[in-house]
């Protein structure tokens, strides 16, 4: 053993490395594998092409969830295309004996909540996916990050990819969180001020009381959102909220391996004095509940602030312009008062039972705004049930809320949740690109504190007032 | 063979002065519905491209006969959003074998380079002086040559170096990818795995 101090990152890392290739990148095991319809079917047939099989079955776990219906999930898909993806997951994944969670199982859901819900996800491992928010999963202390579809192939042959190992960044945010403010506060707060692209070459580390004091749920969406300002993913250090969250979990350790596990599971943090290429801190007094008025996810400000004018961001007046005229804003101009037209709560950053209950703390006892559409989409069935049975359901639908079947959802809008052009939707989910949740929608990324002010009022309001 | 091999590509560029073009953009979720690899060239930048008719749109570059290649230029931060290989499928699949900028978003650059694109990285000034040859002159040449790993301006000999593991560089100039090499390291692998 070295004594040279480490990093988080470094023990996970390099207890992965397979192989070391000059001038090139890590031969780096995967421990898990999550696959799910819509960027694995390529993946299968390039098995086929070349005649080889797959490595570790066991290793790899699917999920169908991005072109999912949220209705009627108990009646055959209606889009032929996705029907097709899905029928094709079911196949691959029986021919080769891998286990999947399709369409009406009890565990079936969004890929990143059901891995960390049923025990699949732990602390250092590896974990990928043919998605980007598979980053989600560095909320227990794993490097887990997403990749394309050579890389699903990768995986499925040789439970390897080829990865350069990226540089190491760690983001501090000490204090105490004011009222109102939440995990995704944290995370919009910390990409409006990197900007998109200030991590990317990074993985990210965060650090500090905000997230020592922060629930397993809430470190998932704080990890979740991280490849949104460019890193590959980030990581917490296991705790006591960690291993409790894990323990009796499904398909968590169970007995003498759980002891054997959590002693190695205690060795994962960052020794005093190891040395990042970057390290980045913010108080967390300085955070407001946050909003999103462009294109990225990097253009968010505090909700009572005003949009920034083009002069005073960093980067190009053109596509800064752009964006505004794209979502319908001007420079200057306040985010509170302006009209609502559809609301998601849900999605792997958002769609856990956390944000329900958050969401629910300001709906209760209030109604529904008419003219707003609202899609409350749970992350899982497990979500599902949790809502039901711990209340929020009926809370949910006194104030005139209708709840759906968990998937992904308007978050990218692959099945039929889309957000119609020239409209705005307040959304909990990770991206607010230009047609993401529908060609030509407008979307306002936020937490489920300011989605749910937003339903009941019809308008972008401040969640403090309800508090 | 994955696919085709790169060494030395000499051609007119399409410019796309546009900063964070994310994969969204490339290829809108709507269209990742295929179970094989083709036709996505067809739905390349489809929201920019075509109007809610599906009719062209007149201002955007790639309906402009005027400027044709097998070069992408774009401007700053290439490729962010998600991990969507079917964005690198749609370039590669419209007929670009290189995209230049002045960044790029990681998980894109390394599908790009998986999938037979070479990605390009130069300073933000070269990436300027590029913008502005081709709007002088939307025919002006680039030679993007990977075994010396320089980019030039063919007409005023201006050119900078770019990066590139020599891994990844090897493969590309032989049209070898990771699968073949990881194949060949299947019992490295399988005695690794035994020991976790």
């Amino acid at each position: 053993m070295s004594n040279t101090p480490s990093t988080l990152f470094d023990k996970v890392w390099d207890s992965h490395v397979v192989r070391k290739i000059e001038d090139g990148p890590d031969v780096f095991f995967i421990d898990r594998h999550f696959i799910h319809e819509v960027t694995s079917p390529v993946a299968f047939l390039g098995l086929e092409t070349r005649g080889i099989g797959v490595l570790f079955p066991e290793r790899t776990f699917a999920t169908a969830d991005h072109n999912t219906p949220t209705i009627n999930q108990h009646l055959p898909v209606e889009d032929p295309l996705s029907a097709n993806q899905l029928l094709q997951l079911e196949k691959n994944t029986s021919k080769y004996g891998i286990s999947h969670w399709g369409l009406g199982n009890p565990k079936n859901g969004i890929v990143h909540v059901v891995g960390p819900e049923n025990g699949i996800t732990l602390p250092g491992m590896t974990i990928v996916c043919g998605d980007s928010h598979t980053s989600t999963h560095g909320a227990f202390g794993a490097i887990a990050f997403g990749i394309g579809t050579s890389e699903v192939e990768m995986v499925l042959s040789s439970q390897c990819i080829m990865q350069p190992k990226p540089k190491k960044m760690i983001i501090n945010v000490n204090g105490t969180l004011g009222k109102g403010v939440t995990p995704k506060d944290v995370a919009l707060y910390i990409i409006s001020k990197l900007s998109t692209s200030g991590a990317t070459g990074y993985f990210v580390e965060y650090a500090g009381d905000v997230f020592r004091n922060m629930s397993m749920e809430g470190r998932m969406t704080v990890c979740n959102l991280s490849i949104e300002m460019g890193a590959r993913g980030g990581m917490i250090a296991p705790d006591q909220t960690t291993f409790n969250y894990i323990e009796g979990r499904d398909l968590a350790p169970k007995g003498a391996d759980w002891d054997k596990q959590l002693a190695y599971w205690k060795t994962l943090k960052t020794d005093e004095g190891a040395s990042f290429d970057q390290v980045i801190n913010f108080n967390a007094s300085d955070i407001e509940p946050m909003i999103t008025y462009g294109t990225n996810p990097g253009m968010g400000m505090g909700i009572s602030k005003h949009i920034p004018k083009a002069k005073d961001v960093e980067g190009g007046v053109a596509t800064y312009e752009k964006s505004l005229d794209y979502m319908g804003f001007a420079e200057d101009e306040a985010m509170i008062g302006k009209k609502v037209d559809y609301v998601f709560i849900g999605s792997c950053t958002n769609g856990r039972i956390e944000d329900f209950r958050a969401f629910a703390s300001i709906v209760k006892g209030r109604k529904k705004a008419d003219h707003v559409t609202a899609w409350v989409v749970p992350g899982s069935h497990i979500v599902e049930k949790q809502i039901k049975d711990e209340g929020i359901y009926d809370i949910l639908t006194e104030a005139g809320f209708e709840l759906r079947q968990p998937g992904c959802s308007a978050c990218l809008a692959m099945n039929d949740d889309k957000i119609p052009a020239g409209k705005y939707a307040v959304s909990t989910s990770n991206r607010n690109f230009e047609g993401r949740q529908g060609p030509g929608s407008r979307t306002l990324l936020a937490s489920p504190l300011v989605a749910a002010a937003a339903a009941v009022t019809g308008v972008v309001t401040d969640p403090r007032e309800f508090l | 063979m994955a696919y085709d091999s790169f060494s030395i590509l000499k051609s007119s560029a399409v410019p796309l002065p546009i900063e964070n073009v994310d994969t969204d953009q490339i290829i809108p979720a709507r269209f990742l519905k295929a179970t094989e690899r083709k036709g996505f060239g067809d739905n390349l930048f489809r929201d920019w491209r075509y109007d809610k008719n599906d009719q062209p749109k007149a201002d955007f570059v790639l309906n402009n006969p005027t400027y044709q290649g097998k070069i992408l230029v774009g401007g700053k931060n290439f490729g962010s959003g998600s991990s969507r290989e079917h964005a690198a499928w749609a370039i590669y699949d419209y007929g670009f074998r290189c995209v230049v900028s002045s960044f790029f978003a990681d998980i894109f650059r390394g599908n790009a380079i998986n999938v037979g694109i070479l990605p390009v990285q130069v300073s933000p000034e070269f990436l300027h002086q590029i913008f502005e040859a081709i709007e002088k002159d939307p025919k002006t040449e680039l030679e993007v040559n990977l075994p010396e790993q320089r980019i030039s301006i063919v007409a005023t000999g201006a050119y900078e170096s770019f990066d590139i593991n020599g891994y990844k560089k090897h493969n590309l100039l032989n049209g070898f990818d990771d699968i073949d090499y990881l194949q060949a390291m299947k019992d490295e692998i399988v005695s690794f795995a035994s020991n976790r």
